[in-house]
């Protein structure tokens, strides 16, 4: 083109880096790069200048210093001697924890919705419509601070489960407490053998993974079809319920017995005066011997230990005057031999229970958590099931219609022919969904929940006053968990999108 | 005469379709009742239906408009549900914050405006001579809001002018790009330093202007709508720009496009929006000190230009590569081929996306209660504090949840009716 017609370096004149094409885009992004140089040394040079006038240059050592400030919600060790590194480590876990759970139930919520959307039933489609128009047309911000409003006004305060004729009650055999303070639900707490439960599990949620895989390579090579569902479910069931039941029988031959400084031979558990047990916390003993004495009505003291034999010394040093003992050790601890009991279950779970006026035991979801993760997934769910509709829609009439006349039913249409095909469609809008998911959990701080803007970017920041610095890092984490999760969303959509050669 | 045993010689009259398949009962049990499980789950579905209602309703319909605090609702015993009295009583700092209630027609006449200054860009059958009036209406709008001396919007909208005819008239002296860079560099320097001189001095001869009104006094959904409108109409223009980047052979132009559009969505609107609050003043020369509603404004712009360059990216990827081609073959620079050729088109593909980007961020205007500005959210606060309606909540909420709700709502229905419309025109 231009070249033919424009011999080359024959003699160079200045002007040819505006006028000849050959030039001109060199020239346009030298002077973009230096203009953009320039810029960036602008804002850096004001920076420093005014960070100088503030006697603050930009410093990142506060992030090794004492946080001093507690956060409630946490899944990993934390004080408030720790560090403030350690603080944005702890918001950093609590953002992907509720990111993670967001995602999993907005995608459920979301794609019931996106299909029944779709659904002949006209009430059903008109519901889901209404759902959707209802929760992407108000402010993200807005359904938290409204799930909020109504975990905090709407549930009933702890006391309220307190007497005869409480006022609120328990769900589910007493396992699980909704409260104006937030969820108890209860918490599993391992026996001996546990790990070999849950060791079977893993293993056999790993066959299933080769017995698909074998089923297939069957399906194709003979033409079989196997119901792969029913027998996965048999090889994670079976052996994980035979070892779960073997371990229970092991364990429940054992017996125990509650001995006891406070009670008079013969005497009822009930009578007990005052119980303090001597435990070793999260054992399955502890959580059996305390549900023991708490059914007697009595209020229940409990100190906790390492090991079994700190319990003991404590018990005898007359620390506290119950404690469990094993059968065959009975006759080396003084005391009265009260009644006996024993732990079968391998797992077993830890039920929450009233002590004074807040629950105690099990898990405790707060409010924050619980507020910001249904908020969070109601609304996504919206925009996801818009996506799973959009995408089922994309897939030619004539896709399902030929498959029929393969003579296909319905159930095989739905899911041999029509969703590995409108999952290329929904994949990509999925993607974005779980990004903004991710980002929106920010609004965490609107109820409280101590999330990586929380701590990182509240209270280090007006702590420190180093906002610089702290906003600086919260873009860069929010930057590197959204690359993150773009990146592997996109290894699985090239995984499933079509291979077009 | 004939041979046939018996002809009907006059017709039945048409017998009407059996009960069960006409009207009401054949839609019914096509679409209610088709099969077992569906009966059951439309049952369940119709008891919710009647369940949410029979909470809900008796709950809204409540006789305490006229009441003047929430303890008036309490004592009223015909009133058990609702205090629909706070929405009356604080309706206007629900709409403009603490905007002085004298000057309140400013607003309104601003809104009404921007209504008509978007009518041509959102219906094409009216006339073009309406976009004029689109162009001067941010002048115009800022300083309705804002008030104070008309001379400063005056002399910032003739910056355009100013580069305009320094473009036309260097043309012919300095060549094509180096005017179109001499026109951008003046306007820049106008506005930076020229517009502020002049309009000073203008307002000290011929003092012409209305009753300033502070940032802080914006609020509610004044405030929303006014971020909300700003932040879109001025990330189009750099959208374009960026989608362009994004598209263009040159490396360091793609990179930085890239880069800035990735950056952008990478992070939370609320990092921004810290920004905004803490950080923007640290970036600006020392003594540099603007309000923070203007602050907001400038972050939420690009925050919007990011995502806006990825809905224009959309359009200028769904023209088909003839459209480029055919714009090259006619000898059209690059310029001339993006604004005559290929632009037009690309923006019109992308309506549906810009509007949705809008809806979006409309929404994410309630973010800025978060930063400590008034929004209505923020407002929730502000009203539960008083002594009136300290204890009021789901009323609040409602209201405002039905207020973005009927914008949001509306804008979608216009974004689906565009996209039926383009639908046919391809």
């Amino acid at each position: 083109m231009a070249m033919a017609d424009q011999p080359a370096g024959k003699s160079f004149r200045l002007s040819m880096l505006l006028y000849d094409t050959r030039y001109r885009s060199i020239t346009i992004q030298v002077i973009m790069m230096l203009a953009f140089i320039a810029s960036l040394v602008w804002l850096l040079d004001n920076m420093y200048t005014n960070l100088a006038k503030a006697d603050k240059d930009p410093d990142f050592a506060f992030l090794s210093s004492s946080a001093g400030y507690d956060i409630n919600q946490r899944l990993i060790e934390y004080s408030s001697q720790s560090t403030h590194a350690r603080a944005w480590l702890v918001g950093l876990l609590n953002t992907l924890l509720v990111a993670f759970l967001g995602c999993i139930l907005a995608t459920v919520l979301g794609v019931s919705i996106g299909v029944m959307r779709l659904s002949k039933n006209w009430i059903v489609s008109r519901l889901m419509t209404v759902y959707v128009e209802a929760f992407r047309n108000v402010p993200v911000l807005l359904w938290i601070v409204f799930a909020m409003a109504i975990f905090i006004e709407e549930f009933p305060q702890p006391r309220e489960f307190r007497g005869e004729d409480a006022a609120a009650a328990m769900y589910f055999w007493d396992s699980l407490a909704l409260t104006n303070r937030g969820w108890y639900i209860p918490r599993p707490v391992f026996n001996d053998g546990s790990m070999v439960v849950v060791a079977t599990f893993i293993l056999a949620f790993i066959g299933t993974i080769f017995f698909g895989k074998w089923a297939k390579v069957r399906q194709e090579t003979t033409g079989v079809i196997l119901p792969t569902g029913w027998i996965k479910l048999a090889i994670v069931a079976v052996p994980t319920l035979v070892v779960f039941a073997f371990f229970s029988f092991t364990n429940g031959s054992r017996e125990y017995s509650v001995v006891t400084t406070a009670l008079a031979e013969g005497a009822e558990l009930s009578t007990i005066d005052k119980p303090k047990v001597c435990v070793v916390s999260d054992t399955a003993q502890s959580v059996v011997l305390q549900e023991l004495l708490r059914a007697t009505g009595n209020k229940v003291k409990v100190a906790e230990f390492d090991t079994e034999a700190e319990a003991r010394t404590a018990y005898q040093s007359g620390e506290c005057n119950t404690i469990g003992v094993a059968m065959a050790d009975l006759g080396s601890v003084e005391g009265v031999a009260a009644t006996t009991y024993t732990h079968g279950n391998a797992i077993l779970l830890e039920q929450p229970y009233l002590d004074g006026f807040n629950f105690k035991g099990g898990v405790h979801l707060r409010n924050s958590l619980i507020a910001l993760w249904l908020a969070l997934s109601l609304y996504t769910a919206a925009f996801i099931a818009e996506a799973v509709r959009a995408g089922i829609m994309a897939i030619n009439k004539g896709q399902s219609e030929a498959a029929a006349a393969l003579g296909l039913r319905q159930k095989r249409v739905m899911n041999l022919v029509v969703l590995p095909q409108a999952l290329r469609v929904i994949i990509p809008p999925l993607i974005s969904q779980y990004l903004n998911i991710t980002k929106n959990s920010s609004l965490a701080l609107a109820v409280g929940y101590m999330d990586v803007t929380g701590t990182l970017g509240g209270i280090t920041l007006n702590q420190t006053g180093r906002a610089l610095e702290c906003i600086l890092l919260l873009m860069i984490t929010y930057l590197a968990i959204s690359l993150t999760i773009s990146t592997v969303m996109n290894l699985y959509n090239n995984s499933v999108k079509l291979k077009e050669r | 005469m004939s041979s046939e045993p018996y002809v009907r010689t006059e017709m039945l009259s048409e017998q009407p379709a059996p009960l069960g398949q006409t009207g009401i009962l054949r839609w019914m049990r096509e679409n209610l009742f088709s099969t077992i499980p569906n009966a059951i789950i439309s049952t369940l579905a119709f008891l919710f239906v009647v369940l949410i209602l029979s909470k809900l309703l008796p709950w809204v319909l409540q006789p305490s408009w006229n009441s003047e605090s929430i303890s008036m609702c309490n004592d009223d015993p015909n009133i058990t549900g609702a205090c629909w009295g706070v929405i009356r009583t604080r309706f206007n700092q629900l709409m403009f914050g603490f905007y002085p209630s004298e000057l309140q027609w400013r607003p309104i006449v601003t809104f009404i405006m921007m209504l008509v200054a978007i009518a041509p860009v959102l219906f094409d059958k009216l006339p073009r001579k309406m976009l004029a009036f689109s162009a001067i209406y941010p002048f115009l709008a800022v300083w309705l809001l804002w008030g104070g001396s008309i001379w400063g919007p005056i002399m910032a909208f003739a910056g355009f002018p100013i580069g305009f005819f320094a473009n036309k008239y260097l043309k012919d002296v300095t060549g094509e790009l180096a005017a179109m860079i001499i026109a951008v560099l003046a306007t820049i320097i106008w506005w930076l330093y020229g517009a502020s001189l002049v309009s000073g001095a203008l307002a000290s001869v011929i003092p012409l202007g209305i009753t300033a009104v502070k940032s802080s006094d914006f609020g509610g959904l004044m405030l929303s709508i006014t971020i909300g409108v700003s932040g879109i109409a001025l990330s189009l223009p750099i959208g374009v720009v960026l989608a362009l980047g994004r598209q263009s052979d040159m490396f360091i132009i793609k990179i930085l496009s890239v880069g800035f559009i990735e950056f952008i969505r990478g992070v939370p609107l609320i990092t921004l929006l810290f920004v905004a609050s803490v950080l923007l003043n640290f970036f600006l020369p020392p003594g540099t000190n603007f309000d923070l509603i203007l602050r907001v404004i400038i972050m939420v712009t690009i925050f919007a230009s990011a995502y806006m360059a990825e809905v224009i990216r959309g359009g200028l990827a769904g023209l088909p590569t003839g459209q480029y081609e055919a714009a090259d073959a006619l000898g059209l620079d690059y310029w001339q081929s993006m604004r005559l050729i290929i632009m037009p088109q690309a923006l019109k593909i992308s309506i549906p996306g810009i509007v949705g980007t809008f809806i979006g961020l409309f929404k994410d205007t309630t973010l800025v209660s978060l930063i400590g500005l008034l929004d209505p959210v923020g407002l929730i606060v502000t009203i539960q504090g008083t002594i009136e309606w300290n204890g009021i909540v789901w009323e609040l909420y409602m209201f405002i949840a039905l207020m973005f709700w009927v914008f949001t709502f509306s804008m979608s229905r216009y974004s689906m009716y565009l996209e039926n419309k383009l639908k046919t025109t391809h």
